[in-house]
């Protein structure tokens, strides 16, 4: 057999001199520059390209679009390794390493196939009955054999080596389709002065008009329109693009495959391109699909729809067989018929119909094309490649050699981005077929999607669309259609012809569903479409059913004995084609996944070995390498260092925010459970502030700065809610306060300065600044200024329960801040601590933080009740309601375990001491730490009626870790009760 | 997607604004001490299909708190206002 010797030797938009080679299961074969990978194996005579999901049935190639529902192969290898790409949609590039897919050992021969077992294995509702019947737990045995016999290609294991891209774009009118409706709509949109974006999912524009002849009449059309186009500004013409999704606000979603056809993307280039497409109008001109035939053994290779052979033939020059029957009930396959006895294929036409309507006789006028009306297909010869069509027809019965069969069985519109948003597609009689609805304001369908199949009309309609989209008065098209060979499918639908003949009758070709599927899901009750769908899976392949919803819905209309109209359409969701997540990924991979803050000190930290831990989008520091091997060795002695000498931690992640104004007082004191309207100037507060459900919300330190200037901190986690709470109260409830609020975290560097020789680190490193204990005493506060012009802000506040005092500075001081702070201390052994350590310090002193403000816990849970003042506070009055007052609530305990080695994990059960460790327990461990101090496990924990079991022996239980400690429950506050170390200095 | 024509900075994407919640109850005054007002104020919703009037914040603009009416059904905006009410509006852009 020679090179491609399938290629017609004239005609074809394909380039003859650009020969690439690619391999096929291993074999080298070669196509031409526009091939298709599906036309390139049509033109080496390929048909067997596939193995069905289920069934392991040899399978062709169908279509020649993104209906195809076989041609499934897999692409490239390694890291680039793509499996279930459509053979007719991927474009054929030079050295393409292609396998076929779900066969084991070869294509040719597959073992799962032998003598159709799997056909009695894998029923309609194979799935749920396997799941909820008596073999349930048989399921767990079968399962990994029956996902490796039914299957899909393998997709790559390592990480994908390409970059994506993410766009955002504007039009006034966004034309969907480039077929003789798109082009015309995007001319006189474009003519009108509209900027229009006109996407085309294929490589080359023109739709339809692609299967007619390279020498034609419409094939100057298209090219002398699409040059138009091309010179207007205002259009932008995007090909390999599927608008994928049509969502509100007419926001289109699109995938460009801008350099998917070719081995690699040049360096710096994207392998596909997202496109967000904001449109004010939104003209739909998609199409519609070809329908195949339901006949026994309908999906033997070698049976390729109608249309699609005739767009072989004059777009890629590839006769797919030679002895063609072309099996239709309607006339739009006769022009196929036609051109393939032109191109020199023996050709019999068998028609459904009792005889051929006046119009598609005459389409095989002078052609040697034997018809056959009144036609049924008895039986399919022939298993890796048709063989021979047995039929009957008006005349008797005959058996017809061939090796290629063209099914026709009218067109299905393709509705699915007109009901995106929920609209429902109407059935129309007279073309026994679904088209859009009514569509909303801003939205419009022309050409075959709108029913519109003759090529003039098409044309006519989508001209009139583009001008009413563009606002402009709607005119005649100022350019003639052009004759076409194409015809519409003719007047009326056709009876529809029962399935028959021997064999399996496929209507889902992709999931193996069939005729008799269906047959058992209406039998057993699944008779609604959403139902047939799920239990058979009809229509839930990667194709989405494009060749199967309709004949499916007919078969079960004719089985409920209704009409296909009343028994309606499965909903149609995006995306329309599948689409890459590396592409709405884009570039947000990674590192960039989501965004990443770091303080202004991060810098340091980095050079000086920390690890860092995130929180939230922050990265702090955890701990410092310096102070152990490993972080438990590391947080232990940073936790010391705080307790005996003295240490500093970055807080410059604490939400900051300026409050200012006349009633700032008053905000505050409505706004926290404590009290604000006496504190003095230069004072700073413990604040807990609550939602209006009664829980609490968040807490931190507040400072007086001025008669009306305040200085909120927040938790990190919460300065954001925080933020947009005080200004939801501000404009919406308290509009009569006289305050502004303006968030600075980003403002402010923070550095807290803990432990007995704090205040003489501060002294040393703030020359010219009073740090002593009468200008700054506990919850003292200080703005200041060093000798050199440092602006700094002093907050004598402590988190460990030592002496401990938070310097703020200007960001952009903060590492000068943090490093003179450093080099002041060093005489003092002052040294950096992390948030391990941070949180360690904390549980020692009971200090809830995070963990205990889980969103789920009140004031007095958290032992905070004696916080709250006699006055209106938001929160207070559901705080006091049943559920938040019940005494079995649980709440904050401290736990240490009974033998001093025994591990407290945060997140473990706390169960009654020798009851069973069954269930949620009595409680949680909220947070736990090594304590240094003590040289045992401590930790904190939520417990039911936590204050009153204060010496009880609870059971702490880490089913996870197979641990259960026994430990005794003790105060929250492990160390210095009294409160008398933050006055301590050594 | 939707598009949200802030008072104060004109037609955004809704990506730059966060749901703040149902702007039909009425917020007790802060000093009103009826459990059962406050417990309808914060939990009781009408959660009706067609116009609802809710609080959305634009968070990652000027931070101003608007009232959109919003068609539940259609997700079409009916319109945009300021919550705070007593602001003028720039002009739009």
């Amino acid at each position: 057999m020679g090179e491609q010797p399938a290629r017609l030797a004239d005609g074809g938009r394909i380039d003859r001199d650009d020969r690439r080679r690619f391999t096929f299961d291993g074999r080298a074969v070669s196509g031409l520059g526009g091939d298709t990978l599906a036309s390139a194996l049509l033109a080496n005579g390929i048909h067997l390209v596939g193995r069905s999901f289920k069934l392991h049935r040899p399978r062709g190639i169908c279509s020649a679009g993104v209906e195809e529902p076989n041609a499934l192969l897999t692409l490239r290898g390694g890291a680039r390794r793509e499996p279930n790409v459509q053979a007719t949609v991927a474009e054929l590039w030079d050295g393409l390493a292609v396998t076929s897919q779900n066969r084991w050992p070869s294509l040719a021969l597959d073992a799962g196939a032998i003598g159709g077992m799997l056909s009695r294995l894998l029923p309609a509702g194979f799935y749920y009955k396997t799941f909820m019947g008596p073999t349930r737990r048989a399921w767990m045995l079968y399962e990994p054999a029956i996902r490796r016999a039914a299957g899909l290609g393998r997709a790559t294991r390592e990480p994908d080596p390409d970059r994506y891209e993410r766009r955002q774009a504007f039009c006034d009118v966004l034309v969907v389709g480039s077929g003789p409706a798109g082009i015309a709509a995007a001319l006189a949109a474009g003519g009108a002065g509209a900027r229009v974006i006109l996407v085309e999912q294929a490589a080359r524009c023109g739709g339809q008009l692609l299967a007619e002849p390279v020498a034609s009449e419409a094939e100057s059309w298209r090219s002398a329109r699409l040059a138009e186009l091309a010179g207007l500004d205002n259009v932008q013409m995007l090909t390999r693009t599927t608008a994928f999704g049509l969502y509100d606000g007419n926001v289109v979603g699109a995938v460009e495959r801008a350099w998917d056809h070719v081995a690699e993307p040049p360096p710096g280039q994207p392998r596909e391109r997202a496109w967000t497409l904001h449109c004010g109008h939104v003209l739909l001109a998609t199409g519609a699909t070809e329908r195949p035939l339901l006949f026994g053994d309908n999906d033997r290779p070698g049976i390729m729809l109608a249309s699609a052979v005739r767009r072989y033939l004059h777009d890629f020059a590839v006769l797919p067989g030679r002895r063609a029957v072309v099996v239709t009930d309607n006339d739009s396959a006769y022009p196929t018929a036609r051109d393939l006895a032109r191109a020199g294929a023996a050709v019999t036409l068998v028609d459904t119909r009792p005889r051929a309507p006046a119009a598609a006789g005459e389409a095989l006028a002078g052609e040697r094309v034997k018809l056959l009306c009144d036609g049924r297909v008895e039986r399919v010869e022939g298993r890796r490649r048709v063989r021979a069509l047995a039929v009957t027809h008006a005349d008797g019965r005959t058996r017809l050699d061939c090796d290629l069969v063209c099914v026709a069985g009218g067109w299905s519109p393709n509705v699915h981005l007109a009901s995106h948003l929920g609209g429902r597609p109407e059935y129309r009689a007279t073309l026994d077929a679904f088209v859009p609805g009514a569509l909303p304001a801003g939205q419009s369908a022309a050409g075959a999607l709108v029913g519109e199949y003759a090529t003039a009309a098409a044309i006519d309609s989508g001209w009139r669309a583009g001008l009413a989209a563009a606002g402009a008065p709607v005119t005649d098209p100022p350019f003639a259609a052009p004759a076409t060979g194409a015809l519409p499918p003719g007047p009326g639908p056709a009876p529809r012809p029962q399935p028959g003949g021997r064999g399996k009758v496929f209507v889902d070709l992709q999931n193996d569903v069939t005729a008799a599927d269906v047959a058992l899901a209406w039998r057993e009750g699944y008779r609604s479409v959403e139902h047939l769908k799920r239990y058979t899976t009809l229509g839930m392949g990667t194709d989405q059913g494009r060749t199967s919803n309709i004949n499916g819905l007919a078969l079960m209309a004719s089985l409920r004995g209704e009409d296909i109209p009343t028994t309606g359409t499965t909903t149609f969701r995006p995306p329309f084609t599948p689409v890459a997540l590396g592409a709405l990924a884009g570039r947000r991979v990674g590192r960039q996944f989501r965004p990443e803050r770091r303080t202004p000190m991060h810098d340091w930290h980095a050079e000086q070995g920390a690890e860092f831990v995130r929180a939230g989008p922050w990265l702090r520091a955890w701990y410092y390498r310096d102070h152990g091997a490993d972080v438990d060795r590391a947080y232990v002695a940073e936790m010391r260092q705080v307790r005996e000498g003295v240490g500093m931690v970055d807080v410059s992640t604490l939400g900051k925010i300026d409050v200012q104004g006349p009633d700032a007082a008053e905000f505050l004191n409505r706004v926290y459970v404590n009290g604000w309207l006496k504190l003095p100037i230069g004072k700073a507060r413990y604040g807990v502030m609550l939602r209006d459900d009664g829980f609490v919300f968040d807490d931190g330190t507040t400072s007086r700065i001025g008669e009306q200037q305040y200085f909120m901190t927040t938790t990190t986690a919460e300065a954001g809610p925080v933020m947009s709470w005080l200004e939801f109260l501000l404009e919406t409830a308290w509009p009569e306060l006289r305050v502004q609020v303006t968030s600075v975290s980003d403002q402010w560097a923070g550095i807290a300065v803990a432990g007995p020789k704090s205040r003489r680190v501060l002294a040393a490193a703030l020359p010219g600044v009073d740090v002593g204990d009468d200008s700054l005493p506990p919850m003292g506060v200080r703005d200041a200024e060093c000798g050199d012009g440092l602006p700094v802000r002093l907050l004598r506040v402590s988190f460990s329960g030592e002496r401990a005092y938070e310097v703020y500075t200007p960001s952009g001081y903060g590492r000068h801040l943090w490093e003179r702070l450093l080099e002041a201390g060093r005489p003092f052994g002052l040294a950096p601590y992390g948030t391990e350590a941070l949180g360690g310090l904390r549980i020692e002193k009971g200090h809830p933080a995070g963990p205990e403000l889980d969103g789920r816990t009140t004031l007095d849970d958290l032992g905070l009740g004696r916080m709250a003042r006699d006055k209106p506070f938001v929160g207070d009055v559901l705080r006091r309601r049943p559920a938040l007052t019940a005494g079995d609530r649980r709440a904050l305990v401290g736990l240490q375990p009974l033998e001093a080695g025994e591990p407290l994990r945060a997140g473990a059960l706390v169960f009654p001491h020798g009851q069973p460790n069954e269930g949620h327990g009595i409680g949680h461990v909220t947070a736990a730490t090594w304590s240094p101090t003590l040289g045992h496990d401590i930790a904190l924990a939520l417990v039911e009626r936590g204050p009153g079991r204060h010496g009880e022996t609870v059971t702490v239980a880490s089913p996870v870790h197979g641990e259960a400690v026994t430990a005794r429950v003790v105060a929250p506050v492990f160390i210095d009760p009294d409160g008398e170390r933050i006055h301590a200095e050594v | 997607m939707l598009r949200i024509r802030c008072p104060f900075c004109g037609d955004r994407d809704h990506a730059e604004f966060s749901y703040g919640g149902d702007a039909s109850v009425e917020r007790p005054p802060l000093d009103h001490d009826s459990r059962e007002d406050w417990y309808r104020y914060v939990f009781v919703r009408a959660n009706p299909k067609g116009r609802h009037r809710e609080y959305w914040q634009h968070v990652h603009g000027c931070r101003s708190w608007l009232v959109v009416e919003r068609d539940t059904g259609s997700h079409a905006i009916l319109g945009v206002e300021s919550a705070a009410g007593s602001l003028e509006p720039a002009r739009d852009g």
